[in-house]
């Protein structure tokens, strides 16, 4: 069969190189390339995400998306002046075998592109606990998931916090694509979780109560066409999924997009579509943020889930803090507060989070 | 042992959910509260009031029958007091049944119902060529929000059955404005006759051979099954919804258990339906206005639904659907529900919670958008158009960029149809681009592209699978015609009309709430 030309707007000129997965339309390279960051400018520029002269600090892992991402808001910057200093943020969880092949992927594009580059690391930030040691403790308990994923979640935001004030910025950006937004709406239904699906499906958080405001620029690109991008681009990122993934409950709801995207190929940007639209009473929404205790973040309790996790984690009750009923959380921390090891012989546990 | 009685006597226990036992009596007990508490606390249903029930065959809806005939019963303690009638659509056609077979399923429906003893109207499916385009026209129901408590609803609507009945003595029930003669017209469009006592005699049972056809060329011309399924399930409600008006029912009873909305909201919002899943899954659906469609039985998950039916011998007839033997992956429907199922068998409390996370959901426009009264419907599925064109920082405007993008030419223009020099005079013949014809010229051309702007989204991209216009019944061609019709009038004398001020909007008729 021979290759179409290109439908772009270059007329036809060359002959196709790809077919757009969502829109099915053959087209070129250059003109894929050119629609794509047009795509994500337009996101940016409605959105009015990123004001000239911001400080971005871009949530790097080493992989396709966040690699994509930097590439993308590093091009723009150029071609059109937008007037950003973009630095990356990587954040070692303390994964062996995973994060640190990842972090050379990452140093290497610091590199490649001269952009500054931090490293902010759990073990640091977190009193030693880095996520090896976290499923090590969290599945001593039998007879449940080790839940994993809840504890990196909200400890990377958190340490991805602490990075972007250390360098200063005014926005964070993360590599979020819409097939992850789809993911997140399906999971929350399946998990009831009606606080996050009455505060999200848009572009992120503003930014309340000192926490930084963040967003993502490439939410409404489908992850099929970031892996061409990067392709076509030969950028250089690292690809393997992560030790813990198979265990996530997302893998679940990541096979089903999968099948539902052979059904139809739109039902990605459906689904953000419903999520953009979702309804939800008024005692469903989570109460107004307020400040953490512990550690002065963003919290919307007397703890952050970052400082409630943690307790939980030195207190030899991995699970203190998920699902509901959190009592006892803050009440004994405070009295062995002093003690440089608990009981349980694990890593020390000064306070809850180490300010710089 | 089980969970309520001490002692071992009934029927052998049912496991319904693990750690819960039961007992036949205390299970009975159980499932009857249950019905009951549901109309209950929703207080909805008024005394007196024709409720239509429909009918699919299948299990649950089978059972919200038995429950309504045992509720109805004297021997029960606090009857329920509304008027009941069963409507039972024929599908077989589009579910590829000969006509022999529709014949057979309809004598079996039957025999059932003769010993149901409500009113029924059996109609086909085909008869969706027949309706007027006034159901597509939402009936707004003035000044609702002071009738706070049931008592006064109650009330108003007695005195309303009361006026109804001064006015038109003859008959029970019906639409107090139309004569005896209007109704028998309007049920012979339905090939079924007016109900004479208890027992009701459908009509030609079969419907004509020519509308069959033409049902499932429409059917056959769509290319997914995903879409497939919305039409079906659109066609059917439109028909539920006209017979409901045109018997006078106010109410209509759905069958849906929870297990089926629990997949149905999750099919729902991967269809792009977000906005809507309060209505789609709610206990009541009011987006028609004068007719609400409730749930009665959205409390029953499948399996004590399965079980009830079985100690008690609830009479159900199968009969295939349209996806019955489709295989897996063949629609998003499907997927969604191997998938809910799949994850029940390894998280047992899947399906509640999505229940639960349904109840949370509201019926009001994201943000406390405009007032509802004034937005625009949407063609197919009535509820309030969710697609705002102006803001593109949404998935829609991400998809409509790629769209122009893709085109080499600039995307044709909606024209205002405003004509400009004039090119013939008076006395010629009116040509289809002539001056003169006051359509407008999106119309003219692309009859499509009007048709879909009066779509929500999911009705948007459920047509991309529809190629052709032409097959879908006249009801809904013509009303879209009205629409575009209305809309580039409206547009000509923008320029002239005020703008209504928001008091207006919320005191139609000029009187204020007096607190």
């Amino acid at each position: 069969m021979p290759v179409p030309r290109c439908s772009g707007p270059c007329g036809g000129v060359r002959p196709a190189a790809l077919r757009r997965p969502r829109t099915g339309g053959a087209v070129c390279r250059s003109c894929f390339c050119n629609a794509f960051e047009a795509e994500v400018l337009s996101t940016l520029q409605t959105g009015r995400l990123l004001p000239p002269g911001a400080v971005v600090a871009v949530g790097a892992s080493g992989g396709k998306d966040s690699t994509v991402l930097a590439h993308v808001l590093r091009a723009l910057d150029a071609r059109h002046g937008l007037a950003l200093d973009l630095h990356l943020v990587a954040v070692d969880e303390g994964i062996g075998g995973y994060r640190d092949a990842a972090l050379a992927a990452v140093r290497r594009q610091a590199g490649r592109w001269r952009l500054p580059l931090t490293v902010v690391a759990y073990a640091d930030l977190f009193g030693g606990w880095t996520m090896d040691e976290v499923a090590r403790r969290a599945a001593q308990e039998p007879g449940r998931a080790r839940a994993c994923c809840t504890f990196c979640g909200v400890l990377r935001r958190r340490a991805l916090e602490e990075g972007a004030q250390r360098v200063g910025a005014t926005h964070i950006v993360t590599g979020h694509n819409a097939d992850d937004m789809a993911e997140t709406v399906l999971m929350n239904f399946l998990r009831g979780d009606s606080g996050r699906l009455a505060r999200g499906g848009t572009l992120g958080s503003p930014g309340e109560g000192g926490a930084l405001p963040r967003c993502r620029p490439l939410q409404f690109a489908s992850q099929k066409e970031i892996v061409l991008y990067a392709h076509f681009q030969e950028l250089d990122y690292f690809s393997e999924e992560c030790v813990y993934a198979p265990e996530a409950f997302r893998g679940h709801v990541r096979d089903l997009l999968k099948a539902l995207e052979a059904a139809r190929p739109s039902v990605v940007l459906d689904l953000v579509h419903s999520a953009e639209r979702l309804a939800l009473a008024p005692a469903a929404r989570p109460p107004p943020p307020g400040a953490c205790t512990r550690c002065g973040a963003l919290s919307s309790r007397s703890l952050c889930q970052a400082c409630a996790l943690l307790d939980g984690l030195n207190r030899g009750r991995p699970r203190l803090a998920i699902g509901k009923g959190r009592k006892g959380l803050g009440e004994e921390g405070e009295k062995q507060s002093c003690t440089s090891k608990d009981s349980s012989g694990g890593p020390s546990r000064a306070g809850a989070i180490q300010a710089f | 042992m089980c969970q309520v009685g001490e002692d071992y006597g009934g029927p052998g226990p049912a496991e319904l959910q693990p750690k819960l036992p039961w007992r036949g009596d205390c299970f009975k007990a159980y499932y009857v509260h249950k019905f009951r508490a549901m109309l209950g606390k929703n207080r909805l249903v008024f005394p007196g009031e024709k409720v239509l029930l429909a009918w699919s065959g299948g299990p649950s809806s089978s059972s919200m029958i038995w429950q309504v005939q045992e509720g109805l019963s004297r021997e029960s303690a606090k009857r329920l007091r509304f008027v009941p009638g069963i409507i039972y659509i024929d599908e077989g056609a589009v579910c590829g049944q000969s006509p022999e077979e529709r014949a057979k399923t309809v004598v079996e429906m039957k025999l059932i119902l003769q010993t149901i003893a409500f009113p029924y109207h059996i109609v086909s499916l085909e008869e969706v060529f027949n309706l007027p385009t006034s159901v597509l026209q939402p009936v707004s129901q003035g000044p609702r929000g002071f009738e706070n408590t049931y008592k006064e609803a109650v009330d108003g609507f007695i005195q309303q059955q009361q006026q109804q009945q001064q006015r038109a003595p003859e008959e029970g029930g019906g639409e107090a404005v139309l004569s005896d003669e209007q109704i028998q017209e309007k049920l012979r469009q339905l090939s079924t006759q007016d109900p004479v006592g208890q027992e009701e005699v459908a009509g030609d049972s079969l419907p004509r051979p020519a509308q069959t056809t033409a049902l499932m060329t429409l059917f056959s011309s769509v290319k997914t099954l995903t879409a497939r399924e919305e039409l079906l399930q659109t066609l059917r409600a439109h028909l539920i919804l006209h017979v409901a008006r045109v018997q006078g029912y106010t109410k209509v009873m759905l069958g849906d258990s929870c297990t089926r909305l629990a997949i149905k909201l999750m099919t729902n919002l991967a269809l792009g339906r977000g906005a809507f899943l309060a209505w789609d899954t709610g206990f009541s659906d009011d987006r028609h206005g004068d007719v609400v469609m409730l749930r009665p039985m959205r409390d029953y998950t499948l399996k004590e639904i399965a079980f009830y039916n079985r100690m008690f011998g609830v009479p159900s007839v199968f009969t295939p659907a349209i996806d019955t033997k489709a295989p897996e992956k063949a629609s998003i429907h499907r997927l969604m529900e191997s998938f809910i199922l799949r994850l029940q068998a390894q998280f047992p409390s899947t399906i509640s919670t999505v229940y639960r996370t349904s109840e949370k959901l509201v019926k009001a426009p994201r943000n406390g958008d405009a007032a509802g009264a004034a937005t625009a419907r949407c063609l197919l599925c009535m509820c309030a158009l969710d697609i705002d064109s102006t803001d593109s920082a949404t998935a829609f405007g991400a998809q409509t960029l790629e769209r122009l993008a893709q085109k080499l030419s600039p995307a044709p223009v909606l024209p205002t149809g405003a004509p400009g020099r004039p090119c013939c005079t008076k006395g010629t013949r009116l040509q289809p681009g002539c001056c003169r014809d006051t359509r407008p010229s999106s119309e003219r051309e692309e009859p499509r592209a009007s048709f879909i702007e009066q779509l929500c989204y999911s009705c948007r991209v459920n047509m991309k699978d529809v190629p052709f216009l032409e097959p879908f019944p006249p009801y809904i061609l013509m009303e879209s015609q009205c629409r575009s019709q209305r809309a580039w009038e409206k547009q000509e004398v923008q320029e002239f009309l005020f703008e209504e001020s928001e008091e207006e909007a919320l005191h139609p008729l000029g009187f204020s709430p007096q607190f």
